[in-house]
């Protein structure tokens, strides 16, 4: 049954109302009562409880077969013979989290005709990559890259393993952790390691209203997906050496039960992508209509920058969704970001917070975004946006 | 063809707020919904239905009001529903929903389960590929497209990826994931309200279904909660007002060149 309340235990501290996130506890006269389809079990409230009077029941955990799981392993997608970005970026966090456990880094390559890319992983950061190469692999496709996965992980016993939140990880991770049985934390924005050695898995729920901390106590690995863009890739070290292991990991062509016919890149021509570049110029609802676009546009071509948008603005068709920013679009963490004409709603937030620079343009001086913002100007981004071009196109001519 | 749509009652996460002095979420008031991607899925099976004749069938693992999902789903067009409820299922994670799930599913007859692409309460994703997993059936997620051939043997979907889409090609039975733009789902009329309610609906609990206590909600569930909390939020710095643009500008610009931005 999940929750247990101790009714005479409890000394009516209503410490347990305070800190629950989910309204689920209720004042009943001197004592507390809960109302267990609000509840989520998510334990705050054990936490704060003074005199142990709520007790939640969990699985026990068996501490001698856990410490048999060693390492910390990341799935490095690749695209068109090409390492995906995230793949870096995660190889960069995975050596952050062994280095902590005092474990190795080890990075999965799958693939056909990849091997290559296995010295790149090194001086990234890894002390292993094991690498799987076959025909079967050149395409992504669930069925064999899952049993790739699973296949590598049963024998290996791997404490920690990380995938990339993009489409395929989304597709792959939740499949192995089914096979394998195993917790899996989905779009984390965020991981540490605990003092017990623990995997932490941060992330947002509820459209981004809250953060959660989701931990695997009971079954290794500890299984995450992980947002693109939140953590950024160090610098190579090409000095780095490691080991680099081949595996022959046999693939029935009849096991593979989806066939790819064709594939469509939709790319929108001249379009710079929002995760890649140093500067985003977005802009929101504010912009009014599609043919001011090309204000922003103007500002994103003199800083070489590209253009993103709020959710509406995507919704709206005027951006393609490529560069929608935000909890439901991409994730950046650039230079500098622009927000202009854009309230800077939660979910607007959770996808661009973490930029190293923000500056907000909004003619409402209550507007949210003024409260990220490192440079806020109250005013009509319709009068600001072209003065901010003509002082950089007179800094410019100056240098 | 025979279409098993999984369907979750979710909050209005919209409408969700935080209450500025607690830091907690406030629910009170906030209207729960039919997941807006499980509509995409429902429609998609009714359509299926139109076409090949067959039945759709809707199931929920949730509290007791999540038959208002099931309600509207049957509404829409859907010919029956499964709700499995009880006490027992409640923290449920993504590993022990689609095990529920799965334990119900493999006892009845199916082609197609189509879920939702995600849950907009959690946003994981994740119970859609489990489920395909657990039921021994290929998955083809983030569809926004679907054909099934006119022999009924094979389906053709277009599957988002981080480039494009993809258009791929499988035997059925197949589980699909659907995303926005597969297409418009319909609003339940006034009939289709009235004959929603004399549809079949089966409630089902743990001991019905036969499940060991120990796979299923929080006992079952292989990830915990440790703690939840407000987004950090990182605070402002220069904030101009009142003052005209071209001033505004130039203060902007030698704030970024002298941070090195530009
Ligand atoms: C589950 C979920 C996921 C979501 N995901 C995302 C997401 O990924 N990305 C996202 O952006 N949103 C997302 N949203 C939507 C989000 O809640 C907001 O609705 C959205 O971000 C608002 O966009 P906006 O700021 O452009 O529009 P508005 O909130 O309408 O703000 C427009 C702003 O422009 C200002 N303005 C108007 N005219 C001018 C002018 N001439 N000069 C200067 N300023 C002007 C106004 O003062 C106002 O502040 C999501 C919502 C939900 C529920
Ligand atoms: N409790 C549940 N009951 C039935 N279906 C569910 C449940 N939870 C999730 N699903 C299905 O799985 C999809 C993905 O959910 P999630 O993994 O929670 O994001 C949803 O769109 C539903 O189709």
């Amino acid at each position: 049954m999940g929750l247990l309340y101790d009714r005479e235990t409890c000394t009516g501290c209503m410490l347990c109302i305070k800190v629950c996130n989910f309204g689920a506890i209720e004042k009943d006269g001197d004592k507390v009562k809960f109302d267990i389809d609000k509840c989520v079990l998510c334990g705050s409230c054990e936490e704060v409880c003074p005199v142990d009077a709520i007790k939640i029941e969990r699985r026990t955990v068996d501490e001698e077969a856990l410490a048999e799981y060693k390492d910390v392993w990341v799935f490095c997608e690749t695209h068109e013979g090409r390492l995906r970005n995230v793949a870096l970026e995660l190889v960069t966090k995975a050596r952050e989290l062994a280095d902590k456990l005092g474990e190795r880094v080890v990075a999965v390559l799958i693939g056909h005709e990849i091997e290559g890319l296995a010295e790149c992983l090194i001086h990234q950061g890894a002390d292993k990559v094991l690498v799987v190469d076959d025909k079967i692999y050149a395409d992504y496709s669930t069925d064999a890259y899952t049993i790739a996965m699973a296949s590598l992980i049963a024998p290996r016993k791997p404490a920690i393993v990380l995938f990339g939140a993009t489409n395929n990880g989304r597709e792959l991770a939740p499949r192995v952790a089914a096979r394998l049985k195993l917790g899996l934390t989905a779009d984390c924005t965020g991981l540490e390691i605990d003092e017990n050695r623990q995997l932490v898995q941060i992330r947002p729920a509820f459209g981004g209203n809250i953060m959660a901390e989701i931990l695997c106590p009971y079954t290794r690995p500890q299984m995450a997906t992980v947002r693109p863009n939140v953590f950024k890739p160090s610098e190579p070290d090409t000095s780095r050496t490691g080991e680099i292991e081949k595996v022959e990991i046999k693939v029935n062509p009849l096991q593979v039960r989806t066939r790819i016919l064709d594939r469509v890149v939709e790319v929108t021509e001249g379009m710079k992508s929002v995760e890649e570049a140093d500067i985003i110029v977005s802009c929101g609802r504010g912009i009014k209509d599609p043919s001011n676009l090309n204000l922003p546009q103007a500002l994103a071509d003199l800083l070489d920058a590209a253009v993103g948008g709020s959710r509406p603005i995507v919704d709206a068709g005027w951006l393609p969704p490529t560069q929608q920013v935000g909890q439901s679009g991409r994730t950046v963490s650039p230079k500098l970001y622009f927000a202009l004409g854009i309230s800077g709603a939660i979910q607007h937030i959770a996808g661009m917070s973490s930029s190293d620079i923000i500056v907000a343009i909004n003619k409402d001086p209550e507007a949210p975004i003024f409260e990220i913002a490192d440079f806020g100007i109250v005013g009509d981004l319709f009068e600001v946006v072209p003065a901010i071009i003509e002082e950089i196109k007179q800094l410019k001519e100056k240098r | 063809m025979k279409i098993i749509v999984p369907i979750k009652q979710v909050p209005e996460v919209a409408e969700v707020k935080i209450n500025p002095e607690t830091g907690t979420l406030i629910r009170d008031g906030v209207p729960s919904i039919l997941n807006p991607f499980d509509e995409y899925a429902v429609e998609a099976a009714i359509q299926l239905k139109e076409k090949f004749g067959g039945e759709v069938t809707v199931i929920t693992m949730g509290p007791p009001q999540a038959k208002d999902a099931l309600l509207k789903a049957l509404a829409m067009g859907a010919d029956r529903a499964v709700h499995l409820t009880d006490r027992a299922f409640a923290g449920a994670d993504t590993w022990a929903t689609a095990y529920t799930l799965a334990v119900q599913i493999k006892k009845m007859e199916f082609d197609m389960v189509i879920c939702g692409k995600q849950a907009i309460d959690g946003d994981t994703a994740q119970v859609g590929p489990e489920l395909a997993e657990l039921l021994g059936v290929p998955q083809i997620c983030y569809v926004r497209h679907l054909e099934v051939s006119e022999d009924q043997k094979f389906v053709i979907a277009h599957r988002e990826t981080d480039d494009g889409y993809e258009v791929i090609k499988a035997k059925l039975p197949v589980l699909l994931t659907a995303t926005k733009g597969l297409n418009e789902p319909r609003l339940p009329n006034i009939m289709g309200i009235m004959k929603a309610k004399k549809k079949p609906m089966d409630v089902i609990d743990a001991a019905t279904l036969g499940v060991p206590e120990d796979e299923i909600g929080l006992k079952g569930s292989p990830t915990t909660v440790r703690k939840v909390y407000p987004p950090p939020r990182r605070s402002g710095g220069i904030k101009i007002e009142d003052m005209d643009p071209k001033e505004a500008a130039k203060k902007l610009v030698e704030f970024l060149a002298s941070k090195g931005a530009i």
